[in-house]
C-alpha cells in the first residue's frame, strides 16, 4: 500500500539533468527518472507493436520496453552501424529504455535559463518536450518522459498499474 | 491510506470471515462456548479499534452485536436461527461499512438503526441488564468506568490495561473497551493520545505475556478466561509450581480438584492454536512478487554458471556450482510456496453463502469439503473466487431440491453440496457436486432456444451433453427468473470465461435425479506455466500447454498429406476432420518462406481447434510469465513475455487473440460454414469406399451416402435459399448451386427446406456440375467396421448401429431431377438448363 521510495523531493533535483545526444539534438531528462544506462542489450522485437517500439529487453528478470527515441521524435533513423545506448527509466513502476546515440554528463542547470519550447516547433515533437535550457554553447531540451513513454494502442497511457 | 486504518481493515475483514464461519458452526452446535467466545473476542476487537479510530456508527453496530453475543456466551440466551440471522446480517453491515471506509476512509452515513434495533430486541431488556453486569464479574473493577465508554475521554489509567493484560483473559476485552472510548467527547487530542499510550502499553504487555516462556502461566490465564478455574486457584497453583512442584499447572489444578480435566485440555488446545497464530507474519504481496522475480533471475544466473562449470577446465567451479544449484532450487521452491494459499481461503466463505441462500429458498443444504488444504497460487485463488461462488449459488438455487421434493424422491431431506479439491500433475481439480435433481437437457435446450442462444435446428443436432453445456453460452442465464439468487446478472458463461482466462477448464456432468458435478481444472500457479516453445522468424514464442492438442509434421514431398487450399483458406485434413490452418508468420507480419517440412501445432482456443504453422518446434519448458509494459500490453497476439534460459525474451502467444486476429472465431459467412470437407480431389483414396455419411431426414428417417461421393458439407441459413428458373438454388463459391431436397426426391414425406433455419447441405460434384443435397441433419460418419452388410449386392441396405439404413446412390438421385453432364467439359453451370426440374424441389420457406 505504500508508494515506495520513488517520491524524492523533485524540487531539489529538478535542476540535475541526465543528458544524451540524438542526431543533432542535445536532450536531457530529470536525473531521478534515470535508473541506469546499458551499453548493449539483446532486443527481442515485438511484431505489430507501435513503430517506435524497438522491442523488449531482459532487465535482470524484468521485461523492459525499448523505445527508439529517434523514431519517437521523428528524426531520421541512425546509421546501421551505430549501436544505440539504452537509457533505462522507470515510469509508473515499469522499466522503459530509451534508445539514444550517446550519453552525456549529468548537468546542473540554472532554472533562470529555462524556457518553454517555441510554438513554431513541430507540434508532434513539441508535445514531447517540456522546455529548453539555454546553455552557453547550445540548447538542452528537456523531455517529457510521461508523454514519450505513452505509446501504443489508444495512446497507451493508462495511469498506474494496480 | 492511513496505515493504521488499512491494518484495521485487513484485520477486521479477517475477523469477520472467521465470525461468518464460526456462526455457521455455532448454529449446528449451539453449546460450543469456545466458539462463542471466539466470535465475541473478534467482534470486540473490531468494536474497540473502530472506537479508537472514531468510527462511531460502526462501533455502535458492533456493540449491539457484541451485547447479544455476551448474553449467548453467558447462557442467558440460547442460539437460534433468528439470532444467527441477525448476527450474520450485522456482520454483513459491518462489512459494508468497512468497504466504505476502505474506499473513502470515512464510515459514511450507513443506516444501522434497523439492525441495531433488531439486535437489541433479541437481547431482551432483562437479559441486557444481566449483560451490563457481566463485565464486572469477569474483569477487575477498575476497568468498568472506561468500559461503558462515556467516561472514555479521560486518559485511561496507564497501569490498568497493562495490568489487566497480564492478569487475565478479560484483558482483551478491557483493552478494547479502553480503546472504544469516544474520542470526540471532551478533549479529543488528549483522549486519543492517552488511548494510544494505553493501547500500546497493553499490547506490549499482551505480547510479552504471549511470548512468556512460562507457558503454564498462560494456560492459567486461559483457564480463568474460560471460567474453568478461579484466579486465586491459578495463582496458588503457580505458587506451588514456583516452590518446586514439577507438575504442570493444569495438572496441579485438576489434582487439587479446582478445575475439570476436560476444561484444562480445552484450554491447552486453545493455547496451541494461539501459538500458531503467533508464528506467522503478514508480508506484502508486492515484496513476494519481487522476491519471485529475483529468484527467477538467480535461476538464470545459476544456469549460466552451471554451463561454465561443465565446460572442461573450470578451476574448481564444479562443487560450488553444484551447491549453488541445490540452494537455488530450494530457494525457488520456497519462494513459490510463499505465494501459495490453501483453497480454504475461498471455500471458507461458501458455507455462509449456502446457508443464507438455502434459508432464503427454504432448502436444507449441508456443505462438505474435502481437500481444504490444497494449495494454489494466490492470484489463482483470487481469480476463482467469483466463479466458485457463482457455481455454488447456482447449485443451491437450481440443483438441490426443496426438502419436500427430496423426500418425495426418496432422498434425505438435507441436500449435500460437496466441494472437493486435489492436486493432479501440476493442476488443481476442484469439484463442486450436489445430490440434487440434475439438469434437464431438453428443458435447457428449450430455454436456450427461447432466449435465442441457439436455433431449434442446432439443438436438434446436439447430443445431451452439448445441450447441458448450453448453460455456458453467453446470453443463457437462468438468473433472471430467480432475481438476486443466482448471482447478479452473471451467467455461467462468465464463469467459463473467468476460468479459461487463467488457463483452466470447466466440465459439467449431470444425471437427472442424481445430481450435478462441475469439475474445474486450473493450473497451480499463473506465474509459472508449462509451455511449448516454438520459433518463427528468428524469434521464440511460448504457447501455453493448456491450449496444445498435438503436433503434426508434414514433409514437403508427401503428396497425400498436405495443406490444401479451401477457397483461399488453408486447411489440413486431420483424421478426416478439417483443420483450419494459420501461418504464424502471417500473423506476425513476417515474410512467408518455403519450408522443407511443415510443423503444425494443433491448438484449441475457446472451442475452436486450429493448426498453427511455425518455423520450428523447440521444446517444452516451464516458463515464468512476466507482464508486458503498457506500451505493448494491448497487443492482441501476446499474453505476456518470459525469459528463456539464455536470458533472452520469448513472447507468450495469446491464442484467443491469435484466433480472433486470424478470424477463426467468426461464424459462417454468406457462403455458409464448412462443417466438414470430405474429399477435395476425386482421385484421392484417403477415404474408404465403405465409409458412409449418415444423414437424417425428418425426425426418424435416415439414409447413408458413401463419403467418397461427398465433396463437402455445408450449412446455409434458410434465408440464403433463392429461386431461379423454378428451382431452388444457393450462391456458393461465386457460382449458383442447385439444391435438391433429398427427402421428397427419394420418396420420404418431409422437407429439409421447410423445417429448418439452417439447412445442412451435402455438396456433391458430378463433373462440372455441383449439386447440393439438402437434408435435415448430418448425423455421423460411419466407418467400414460399423457397417454390417446384409441384403443383396445391388440394392444397398446396411445395418448401422442396429438400425437398417438405405444407402443412396447420389448419381441416380441427382440424375432423377437434373441432367448430369457426363463429359468433363460441359458448358458452365449457370448456362445449364434445368427445365425439367419439377416440383420435387419446393420453394424455400425463407426466400
Amino acid at each position: 500500500m505504500t508508494k515506495g521510495n520513488q517520491m524524492l523531493d523533485v524540487s531539489t533535483t529538478l535542476n540535475q539533468l541526465c543528458t544524451f545526444r540524438l542526431g543533432p539534438l542535445y536532450l536531457g531528462i530529470n536525473v531521478t527518472e534515470v535508473r541506469e544506462v546499458l551499453l548493449q542489450a539483446d532486443v527481442t522485437t515485438v511484431p505489430h507493436a507501435d513503430d517506435v517500439i524497438e522491442g523488449l529487453i531482459n532487465l535482470r528478470g524484468q521485461i523492459a520496453t525499448c523505445i527508439d527515441l529517434r523514431r519517437r521524435l521523428g528524426i531520421e533513423p541512425r546509421e546501421p552501424d551505430m549501436v544505440p545506448i539504452h537509457v533505462v527509466t522507470m515510469t509508473d513502476g515499469e522499466p522503459v529504455t530509451l534508445l539514444v546515440d550517446a550519453v552525456g554528463d549529468v548537468v546542473d542547470v540554472d532554472p533562470d535559463t529555462y524556457e518553454t519550447p517555441p510554438t513554431t516547433m513541430d507540434p508532434n515533437t513539441r508535445e514531447l518536450i517540456l522546455g529548453a535550457y539555454k546553455l552557453d554553447t547550445e540548447l538542452l531540451l528537456v523531455l517529457d518522459l510521461d508523454k514519450i513513454t505513452s505509446v501504443g494502442p489508444g495512446g497507451g497511457h493508462k495511469g498506474e498499474p494496480s | 491510506m492511513d496505515e493504521i486504518i488499512s491494518e484495521f481493515l485487513v484485520e477486521s475483514y479477517e475477523g469477520l470471515d472467521q465470525i461468518d464461519q464460526n456462526l455457521i458452526v455455532l448454529e449446528e452446535s449451539p453449546d460450543d462456548v469456545g466458539i462463542l467466545k471466539e466470535i465475541f473476542r473478534t467482534l470486540h476487537t473490531i468494536k474497540g479499534t473502530c472506537g479508537f479510530l472514531g468510527f462511531s456508527k460502526l462501533e455502535r453496530l458492533a456493540h449491539a452485536a457484541e451485547n447479544l453475543l455476551s448474553l449467548l456466551r453467558d447462557g442467558e440466551l440460547s442460539m437460534s436461527a433468528e439470532i444467527a440471522d441477525a448476527l450474520l446480517a450485522a456482520v454483513g453491515d459491518i462489512r459494508g461499512i468497512l468497504a466504505t471506509i476502505e474506499a473513502s476512509e470515512e464510515e459514511g452515513d450507513p443506516d444501522i438503526e434497523a439492525i441495531v434495533v433488531r439486535l437489541d430486541a433479541l437481547a431482551s431488556p432483562d437479559a441486557a441488564k444481566a449483560a451490563e453486569a457481566t463485565p464486572t464479574e469477569d474483569a477487575p473493577a477498575g476497568a468498568e468506568p472506561t468500559a461503558d465508554g462515556d467516561a472514555g475521554a479521560a486518559a485511561p489509567d496507564a497501569e490498568a490495561p497493562a495490568e489487566a493484560a497480564t492478569a487475565d483473559g478479560g484483558a482483551d476485552e478491557q483493552l478494547a473497551e479502553t480503546a472504544s472510548a469516544d474520542p470526540s467527547a471532551g478533549d479529543a487530542e488528549t483522549g486519543a493520545a492517552g488511548e494510544i499510550d494505553g493501547t500500546i502499553g497493553a499490547t506490549d504487555a499482551d505480547e510479552a505475556d504471549d511470548r512468556d516462556d512460562d507457558a503454564d502461566a498462560r494456560l492459567g490465564d486461559l483457564l480463568v478466561e474460560a471460567g474453568a478455574a478461579g484466579r486465586t486457584d491459578v495463582e496458588i497453583a503457580a505458587a506451588e509450581q514456583s516452590l518446586g512442584d514439577q507438575r504442570e499447572i493444569g495438572k496441579i489444578l485438576v489434582d487439587d480438584g479446582r478445575a475439570e480435566a476436560k476444561e484444562v485440555e480445552e484450554a491447552a488446545a486453545t493455547q496451541q492454536k494461539r501459538s500458531v497464530a503467533d508464528s506467522s507474519i503478514r508480508v506484502d504481496v508486492a515484496l513476494l512478487d519481487r522476491l519471485m522475480n529475483l529468484v527467477g533471475e538467480l535461476v538464470l544466473s545459476r544456469n549460466q554458471i552451471i554451463q561454465l562449470a561443465s565446460d572442461g577446465d573450470n578451476g574448481g567451479l564444479g562443487p560450488p556450482s553444484q551447491r549453488l544449484n541445490l540452494i537455488t532450487s530450494e530457494l525457488q521452491e520456497g519462494v513459490m510456496k510463499t505465494r501459495m494459499q490453501p483453497i480454504n481461503n475461498v471455500w471458507a466463505k461458501l458455507p455462509r453463502v449456502v446457508r443464507d441462500l438455502s434459508r432464503q429458498l427454504g432448502k436444507n443444504v449441508h456443505v462438505e469439503m474435502i481437500g481444504k488444504e490444497t494449495e494454489l497460487d494466490r492470484t489463482i485463488i483470487e481469480a476463482i473466487k467469483d466463479p466458485l461462488t457463482h457455481i455454488v449459488r447456482n447449485t443451491v438455487d437450481h440443483g438441490i431440491e426443496s426438502p419436500e421434493e427430496r423426500a418425495a424422491a426418496g432422498k434425505p431431506e438435507e441436500g449435500l453440496l460437496l466441494l472437493r479439491a486435489s492436486h493432479e500433475g501440476g493442476q488443481v481439480n476442484i469439484e463442486i457436486s450436489d445430490d440434487g435433481k440434475g439438469m434437464d437437457a431438453d428443458r435447457l435446450a428449450n430455454l436456450a432456444v427461447e432466449k435465442g442462444v441457439v436455433t431449434p435446428e442446432q439443438v436438434a443436432r446436439m447430443s445431451e451433453q452439448e445441450m447441458v453445456n448450453l448453460i455456458f453460452k453467453p446470453g443463457f442465464s437462468t438468473a433472471k427468473q430467480v432475481s438476486n439468487v443466482s448471482g447478479r446478472g452473471v451467467g455461467m458463461d462468465v464463469v467459463k470465461t473467468n476460468v479459461e482466462r487463467i488457463g483452466g477448464t470447466v466440465d459439467l456432468k449431470t444425471e437427472r435425479g442424481v445430481g450435478t458435478t462441475f469439475k474445474i481444472k486450473i493450473p497451480l500457479t499463473l506465474a509459472i506455466i508449462p509451455a511449448l516453445v516454438v520459433s518463427c522468424d528468428n524469434n521464440r514464442y511460448a504457447i501455453p500447454q493448456v491450449n496444445l492438442l498435438e503436433l503434426v509434421r508434414l514433409e514437403a514431398d508427401d503428396e497425400k498429406n498436405r495443406i490444401e487450399d479451401l477457397h483461399g483458406a488453408p486447411v489440413y485434413r486431420l483424421r478426416g476432420r478439417l483443420l483450419p490452418i494459420v501461418d504464424l508468420r502471417d500473423q506476425l507480419g513476417s515474410e512467408r518462406v518455403e519450408r522443407e517440412s511443415t510443423n503444425i501445432v494443433v491448438l484449441r482456443a475457446d472451442d475452436h481447434t486450429f493448426g498453427l504453422i511455425v518455423d520450428s518446434i523447440e521444446d517444452t519448458e516451464e516458463i515464468v510469465v512476466k507482464p508486458l509494459g503498457r506500451q505493448v500490453k494491448d497487443l492482441n497476439l501476446f499474453a505476456g513475455a518470459t525469459i528463456m534460459g539464455d536470458g533472452r525474451i520469448a513472447l507468450i502467444l495469446d491464442l484467443m487473440g491469435l484466433a480472433s486476429e486470424a478470424r477463426l472465431l467468426e461464424a459462417g459467412t454468406t457462403e455458409g460454414k464448412t462443417v466438414f470437407d470430405g474429399v477435395t480431389d476425386s482421385h484421392s483414396t484417403v477415404l474408404d469406399d465403405r465409409t458412409l455419411l449418415l444423414l437424417g431426414l425428418g425426425e426418424q428417417d435416415r439414409v447413408a451416402i458413401p463419403l467418397a461421393r461427398v465433396e463437402r458439407l455445408e450449412e446455409f441459413p434458410s434465408t440464403a435459399l433463392e429461386r431461379s428458373d423454378r428451382r431452388t438454388v444457393v450462391q456458393y463459391r461465386g457460382k449458383i448451386m442447385p439444391l435438391i431436397d433429398l427427402a421428397p426426391t427419394i420418396g420420404y414425406t418431409n422437407s429439409a427446406f421447410y423445417d429448418n433455419d439452417r439447412i445442412s447441405v451435402v455438396v456433391c460434384n458430378f463433373g462440372s456440375l455441383t449439386v447440393g443435397l439438402a437434408v435435415d441433419a448430418i448425423l455421423d460418419i460411419v466407418s467400414h467396421a460399423e457397417v454390417l452388410e446384409n441384403v443383396s449386392d445391388d440394392f444397398e441396405t446396411v445395418v448401422i448401429n442396429e438400425q437398417v439404413t438405405d444407402v443412396i446412390d447420389a448419381t441416380s438421385v441427382v440424375s432423377s431431377v437434373l441432367p448430369i453432364p457426363i463429359p468433363q467439359d460441359e458448358p458452365p453451370l449457370a448456362a445449364t438448363s434445368f427445365d425439367d426440374l419439377d416440383s420435387a424441389v419446393p420453394a424455400p420457406t425463407g426466400a
